[in-house]
């Protein structure tokens, strides 16, 4: 079993490298969704106030 | 759709991978000269071979993307690039475990391993223009251009141990032609972990372009927010 530890820090770094550079993508996956999300949420807000107020207009101008 | 390639294809990465794991650990026999440590060569190889086709990824993508001025193709060699970068990263960390006990030494300044080193400097060259060149399209462009250059660099490298007086073992094709592993069990191995390698490379890129799309998506919803709250202030 000479050298094991060698072998054993070779093949962790890889498992390690490989996981954090998924947990990045992952989070920013998440976040960017979450993100995504509230502005959609926010962008359909803006619309109904001005569909109400241009409905608001039309029947003012009748 | 996409999802659930991406989804198939994680799951045929993890299968790949634990099969690859069980044959480095218990099925491969242990080489006779180096012992135990030569284990390393399953998963350096596999890290090399993924990285150098990211980076070929890179100049295809590259070419293209100054042919046609797709918007894909930027991104492809940009994903590509960053993926390549880890596992360059990672044969360049793994490749200096594995010279410690062989050679007695963590690093030399070898025709493989200085080229190597060139290698992942000029794609973290190309990262940095990447992360600090912003989202323009005159940034794609030079990114392109240096990513079509720098690959110039993987065949010199590939054939860097024939070229040169070199210490680096020529494995897969030896100095006097064939092969350097002496067990065909040893073959089966590196094929499957570099099958395992080249599945997990294809998730990430997959994974790596669904988040660049989304930062897309919310960058043009900013916008159409940005729009429509003007249009609110203007009534």
């Amino acid at each position: 079993m000479d050298n094991f530890n060698y072998l054993f820090a070779a093949y962790s770094i890889i498992f390690a490298a490989i996981f954090l550079y998924v947990m990045f993508i992952w989070r920013r996956q998440t976040r960017i969704e979450a993100d995504v999300r509230t502005l959609e949420t926010r962008l359909q807000a803006v619309r109904d106030t001005l569909e109400a107020r241009a409905e608001a207009t039309r029947s003012a101008s009748l | 759709m996409k999802h659930k390639a991406a989804t198939l294809t994680g799951l045929l990465t993890l299968a790949l991978m634990i099969l690859a794991l069980f044959m480095v650990f218990d099925w491969v026999p242990t080489e006779a000269e180096q012992g135990i440590v030569q284990r390393i060569f399953y998963f350096h190889v596999a890290c090399a071979w993924v990285s150098f086709a990211a980076f070929g990824l890179v100049a295809i993508c590259g070419i293209f993307y100054l042919w046609l001025g797709h918007e894909i193709f930027d991104e492809l060699g940009y994903t590509a690039a960053e993926g390549g970068m880890v596992f360059c990263t990672l044969v360049l960390i793994t490749g200096s475990i594995w010279a410690k006990p062989i050679w007695g030494t963590w690093w030399t300044w070898d025709s493989r391993l200085t080229t190597t080193l060139i290698l992942w400097l000029l794609y973290g060259g190309y990262l940095m223009l990447r992360a600090m060149g912003g989202d323009s399209p005159q940034t794609a462009r030079f990114a392109a251009v240096v990513g079509i250059a720098a690959a110039a660099d993987v065949p010199v490298v590939i054939v860097s141990v024939r070229l040169w007086r070199t210490i680096h073992p020529a494995v897969l094709v030896t100095r006097a032609g064939g092969h350097g592993l002496e067990d065909p069990r040893m073959v089966v191995t590196l094929l499957v972990s570099l099958a395992a390698f080249t599945a997990l490379m294809v998730w990430l890129l997959m994974t790596r372009i669904a988040l660049l799309r989304a930062g897309t998506r919310l960058r043009a919803l900013a916008r159409e927010v940005g729009l429509a709250r003007a249009a609110l202030e203007d009534l």
